[in-house]
Formats: C-alpha cells, sequence, structure tokens
C-alpha cells in the first residue's frame, strides 16, 4: 500500500486510518456540533418524550406515555370542554399574522426610502431603525405602557375618537400587544429588504417600462420579485418569533390577550403542567417547520421555479 | 412592417420627403436639452431627423450623450428642453409603455425570474395581446431568431449570443414602431459580434422597422447603418452615410474618431498652396472664402509609396520608422520632415519596405482636405 500514500487526493485513500485533513476537519466541527446536540438536539428530544407523559400530582412528567396532554391543549379538562387553549392558539396565529402583515406595510417602503438615500445618510437611517431593538425588550414593553395607559395623549385621542370607552387606556389590550410587536420586529423585515432593495437592478424595471408595462405593473413585475427573498427572509425572521412571543403579550396583553409562548411559560411555572406545556411548544416547533416549509413553496412559486435560501 | 422609405445616399443627406415623415416611425428631433444634476450637460441642443425603415447609428465616445438621447427616445429621461415627435406625433411627454419604442439594452435586462418565453412574451402580455395570438408571435419570432428549443429555460443557464438574441426577441416580438438598440454587442466576443452585426442589419432590412443603434466601435457603425450621427459632448457633429462621414469629416474631431487619419495644424493657406508642419502641398482646389486656419487631413491609405512620385501628386521623402503586418494591409509609421506619418497600403503582393528605408510620399492634390479644428 506504499503508492497510496503518494496519492493527491487524501480522501480518497483506501488506508482505512483518517489523513491528517480528515482529522483537522473533524477537530474543528466537534465543538460546533457537541453543542448543537447537547443543547439543541437532547432538549428537543427530552422536551417531545414529556409532551407525551402524564401529567404528576406536582406538575412533573411521569410515565405511562398518552395523549392526555394534547387533549388537554384542545379544551378537554376535568370539567369538560372550554375554548380558552384553542382561543390562545388561534390568538397566537391570528397576532402573528397581523404584526407580520404590518411590519411588512411599514418596512417595505421605509427599507426602499432607506436604499435611495445618500451615501453618508444610508448608516444613520439604518442605524435609527436598530438602535431601539438594543434595549432590553422588557423596557420598551413597559414604555409602550406608559404611553398607552389610561389618561396619557394617546388614550385621550382614543377616546375622543370613540375606539375606547371613558377612563379606559390602549393597554392592556390586543391592540397593545398588536402594536408592541410591529416595534419589537421592525427591524428584522426592514434589514433584509434594505439588503434587496440595494442592489436592485433598475435596468429590469426600466426593461419592464419599456415593454408597456405602466409603473404599477413595472413595480409588480420587476421590483417585487427582486425583493421577493429579503421579504421572506424578513417574514420568517419575524413571524417564528412572534408566534412564540412571550414578554410582549405577558405585559401589554393582560388576562385577554395570553398567546401560545405565555400558556406554555405558565404550564412550566405556576400552572404545573409540564406534559401540557410541551405539548404546546411542541405545536410551536410544527408550526414553525410548517411555515418554513410553505414559505419555501411560495418563494419557489413566485420566484419562477428558482430556489429562494431563506 | 414593410419597408416604407428606403434609405437614401449621400446625394440628398439631410432632406425628407413627405412620405417619410407621415409614416408611424420617422422620428424628429428639436433642440433637445439634457442637463443631470451636478450641472452636467448630456446633450446641448440636438437637432436631428430620422428617417422610417432606416438603419440609423448614434456614434461617439463615452459620455458623448449617445446613451442618453436613445434613452429620451425610449421615454426613460425627460427632456429639459426640446420636443421629440415620432411618426409626426410629439411624444416628448409620452409615458415609457405608452411609446410604441422599444429597447435592446446593453446588459440585456432579460428578467431572471422568468423563462425564455415568458421573457419574450412579457410585452404582449402587458400589451393585452390575447394568450392565443401571444402564443404564435413567440413562437414566431423565436423561430425567426432560432432559439425556438430554448424556450423553457431559465435566462442564466443561457449564454451572452444567446442572452442578446433573446433581449432582440422580446422587443420586435411587439412589433414597435422604433426598435432602440444600446451597444448590444460590446459584451460578446470579436468573432461573434461580427456575426451578429450581419445578422443585426439582415433583420432589420427585413423588418423595414427603423432601427436607432447606439455604439462607440466606428467599424460597427459603419458596417451595418445607412446613417451615422456622430456625437461629442451632447452635440452633433456629423450625420451621414459611413462613407460622407468617413471620407469627409467635417471637423478634427469626427476625423480623429473615424480613424486612420495625419492630421496637420494648418501654418498658412496660399491659393492652392497648404504649409504644414510636413511642408508644402497642394489641394485640389482653392480655399472657400471666409475660411481660415483649420486642419490639414490626409486619410492612411490614399498615401502611396514607392521609388519614385506618380505624376501630378505632391511629392515628399520619407524615412520608414515601424511597420505594422495586418494581413490584408500594411501600416507604415514614416518621419517626412521631423514630423509622423502614417501610411497604410492594401496588401497587394507589393514589397515589403523595410524600417529604415528611404521612399517617395505621393499624395494626390485631391486627398489634401482642409477641414475645421
Amino acid at each position: 500500500m506504499n503508492h497510496t500514500s503518494e496519492s493527491p487526493y487524501p480522501l480518497a485513500r483506501h488506508s482505512h486510518s483518517m489523513s491528517p485533513d480528515t482529522r483537522h476537519l473533524l477537530w474543528s466541527v466537534a465543538p460546533g456540533v457537541a453543542w448543537i446536540v447537547i443543547f439543541l438536539v437532547l432538549p428537543s428530544l427530552y422536551l417531545i418524550g414529556v409532551a407525551f407523559m402524564t401529567n404528576g400530582p406536582y406538575g412533573q412528567p411521569q410515565m405511562p406515555l398518552s395523549l392526555d396532554a394534547f387533549r388537554q391543549l384542545a379544551g378537554f379538562g376535568f370539567l369538560g370542554w372550554s375554548p380558552g387553549n384553542l382561543y390562545t392558539l388561534l390568538r397566537s396565529l391570528w397576532q402573528t399574522l397581523v404584526a407580520t402583515g404590518l411590519v411588512i406595510l411599514v418596512a417595505y417602503p421605509l427599507a426602499y426610502y432607506i436604499s435611495t438615500c445618500r451615501d453618508k445618510l444610508r448608516p444613520i437611517m439604518l442605524l435609527a431603525v436598530v438602535v431601539p431593538s438594543w434595549t432590553n425588550q422588557v423596557i420598551r414593553a413597559f414604555g409602550w405602557m406608559n404611553l398607552l395607559s389610561p389618561g396619557t395623549p394617546l388614550a385621550d385621542a382614543a377616546q375622543a375618537l370613540g375606539l375606547i370607552g371613558p377612563n379606559m387606556g390602549l393597554y392592556p389590550s390586543n391592540f397593545a400587544v398588536t402594536l408592541g410587536l410591529i416595534y419589537n420586529f421592525l427591524p428584522f423585515m426592514v434589514l433584509p429588504l434594505y439588503a434587496a432593495f440595494e442592489k436592485l437592478d433598475m435596468a429590469l424595471v426600466e426593461a419592464a417600462r419599456d415593454l408597456y408595462a405602466s409603473p404599477v405593473r413595472a413595480f409588480w413585475h420587476a421590483v417585487f420579485p427582486q425583493t421577493l427573498s429579503g421579504l421572506l427572509a424578513g417574514t420568517v425572521l419575524v413571524s417564528i418569533p412572534a408566534f412564540g412571543m412571550y414578554v410582549i403579550p405577558e405585559l401589554l396583553g393582560g388576562g385577554k390577550a395570553m398567546m401560545l409562548g405565555n400558556l406554555v411559560a405558565n404550564q412550566f411555572s405556576g400552572g404545573s403542567n409540564w406534559p401540557l406545556g410541551a405539548a404546546g411548544a411542541l405545536i410551536m416547533l410544527v408550526a414553525t417547520f410548517g411555515g418554513l416549509y410553505a414559505m419555501r413553496k411560495v418563494g419557489k412559486r413566485l420566484g419562477g421555479g428558482e430556489e429562494v435560501v431563506i | 412592417m414593410t419597408a416604407s422609405a428606403t434609405p437614401t445616399d449621400a446625394a440628398q443627406p439631410t432632406e425628407i420627403d413627405n412620405a417619410s415623415v407621415r409614416d408611424a416611425s420617422a422620428i424628429t428631433l428639436r433642440n433637445l436639452h439634457k442637463r443631470f444634476s451636478g450641472d452636467a450637460i448630456a446633450l446641448d441642443g440636438v437637432d436631428l431627423e430620422i428617417r422610417a425603415g432606416e438603419f440609423f447609428t448614434l456614434l461617439g465616445p463615452s459620455g458623448c450623450g449617445k446613451t442618453t438621447l436613445l434613452r429620451l427616445l425610449a421615454g426613460l429621461e425627460a427632456p429639459n428642453e426640446g420636443s421629440l415627435t415620432i411618426g409626426g406625433k410629439d411624444v416628448t411627454e409620452t409615458p415609457p409603455h405608452l411609446r410604441s419604442v422599444n429597447t435592446v439594452f446593453q446588459s440585456y435586462a432579460l428578467f431572471p425570474h422568468l423563462s425564455v418565453h415568458d421573457n419574450i412574451a412579457f410585452g404582449l402580455r402587458m400589451k393585452g395581446i390575447p394568450a392565443a395570438e401571444r402564443e404564435r408571435r413567440v413562437q414566431e419570432i423565436a423561430d425567426f431568431i432560432k432559439l425556438g428549443s430554448l424556450l423553457e429555460r431559465r435566462v442564466n443557464q443561457l449564454s451572452g449570443g444567446q442572452r442578446q438574441r433573446i433581449a432582440l426577441a422580446r422587443a420586435l416580438v411587439c412589433e414597435p414602431d422604433v426598435l432602440l438598440l444600446d451597444e448590444p454587442l460590446s459584451a460578446l466576443d470579436a468573432g461573434l459580434r461580427t456575426q451578429l452585426q450581419v445578422e443585426l442589419q439582415r433583420t432589420q432590412k427585413r423588418l423595414g422597422m427603423t432601427f436607432v443603434f447606439v455604439t462607440h466601435d466606428q467599424d460597427e457603425a459603419m458596417v451595418m447603418s445607412d446613417r451615422i450621427a456622430v456625437l461629442d459632448s451632447g452635440i452633433i457633429q456629423q450625420v451621414g452615410p459611413p462613407h460622407e462621414v468617413y471620407e469627409r469629416p467635417i471637423n478634427a474631431f469626427v476625423a480623429r474618431f473615424m480613424g486612420h487619419v495625419n492630421l496637420f495644424d494648418i501654418q498658412g493657406i496660399h491659393d492652392v498652396t497648404v504649409t504644414t508642419a510636413l511642408g508644402e502641398l497642394a489641394m485640389e482646389a482653392p480655399l472657400q472664402p471666409g475660411k481660415h486656419g483649420g486642419v490639414m487631413l490626409i486619410r492612411q491609405e490614399v498615401i502611396e509609396l514607392g521609388p519614385t512620385v506618380s505624376e501630378g501628386y505632391n511629392g515628399l521623402d520619407g524615412v520608414v520608422k515601424e511597420r505594422h503586418y495586418r494581413g490584408s494591409r500594411i501600416e507604415y509609421r514614416l518621419e517626412v520632415n521631423g514630423q509622423p506619418l502614417m501610411a497604410t497600403a492594401s496588401n497587394l503582393g507589393q514589397r515589403l519596405y523595410a524600417v529604415g528605408d528611404r521612399i517617395k510620399v505621393s499624395i494626390h492634390p485631391e486627398d489634401v482636405v482642409r477641414i475645421e479644428a
């Protein structure tokens, strides 16, 4: 086997012992792999296991395996069926949908505007979008509380318009949660969209205009497809964390604006029903993967078969 | 579309007949001015008539305003001043999607998210042509440019030459009154370029469509065009058929740009004798009254080299300083009276002169021309 040591292709050797290159490669990826296995794969497997276990007298998961947790999540309890959990689930979906949609509506023109600013101004504008997210989420939620609670100018204005009753505030409410979500996730939509707008090929827009497309149709056929990957990336970055959001509905929502994240958190703390919490987390995980898959499909369709990398 | 007006030759370069004015594809530009922010002047008062069915080329160095002029025709820029009519209709304020004008862009600007078929069909779709007719026309044009087998491909799977054809097909399929071409061949290698130049010219003649072609390559312009407009600094320097612009350039800029010239500052003219650093040379005709100064032009290919001076020619003594053998022709850099003089001889199998050879240089008085500096 002497001749194999002279082979220019180290990985193609007949020898069973690893080449130095392969060994180096393994060593360099090992910490990353270990990290993922220990902190992602194993806990996820544990979580899935817990979701199929039974709730013990002190909230701890125990055998035998059962679908109790999912039955409870669907609303079947000791006292018969109640829709509370399903409402929470639907509210989470709805809030995610509304917040993501509104974030797109705000971020799309904003990202375009920033991309057209002078070279010197652009980093400042981007910084202005990003800087708020450097402050702790909890502190920002408290800020909104102060702005929306009864007696503040915003609440007074809403009262004057008849949107809320007298002596009421805009918080706590579903509206406050939506607002909080939009505010929180705006940068995550602006940045990928800005990246797409920055490399926008104006020649394509001109080609569309030249080929009888009105300004609106030129936007739809020549601008929008170019920003699609940014839009999908932003949608993923916003909708997935929004769906599992805990802090904002907890602080701005009150009891009636609970989202799935709050339900899960309650089961692991006060409610003390780990299997139910794990089942809720599992639903989130499934919904996330489902959403990602759907997004890929949409991207492929609108991108004309081109893989849109998310 | 049929050829309703055949391109005319040098005899009537600025006259346009009424039939072509009425035709939907004749173009008239009046006093067009275009300034960009930062006081950059792109067009500085352009007046131009482009005839229906003509292959018209805007020729000039980069930054001369030729692309801006094309974009004004497409409607992608608006002029600061002046008017623009196509087929007798004022379109100065008309947005691009309402003009019967299509463009082949320098970068091709094909839609990367669409197939070849959908790229070609785009304009017809926007125009609201019914699907059946659309399919027929896409198929027809695809056969015409011999790309029928590529229709389902994606644009980024194609070569430069194929993209160029698709960009052309995408514009042609709309059957516009005027087709604009913005240096569509500049990204291609030399062989393909020559081939497509011929194909483009043939296509234009076959369709009888008005083509306005932009290029900085004077050879390309001369090969394809019925008429050429040479631009510099946003001003049209000269308009005419290729042979006229090449052989009778109106000033030193055009002469230099068209190439293969010797230019000498005129130090004095007396009757038919012109004095330059090269010496005294006889011209064919005396200078028109009221003109003075200027530049003496001698084309490289009119200079004859030999052991003796030909009868009736201006004779000069020269020394060969460099020889460039180019196959079909031979270029000599001579020194005459301490001045460099370029001469190009067709390769007819005559003897080659070597560097250092002393020879007689013969120039016919007809070929000694005075032009504006």
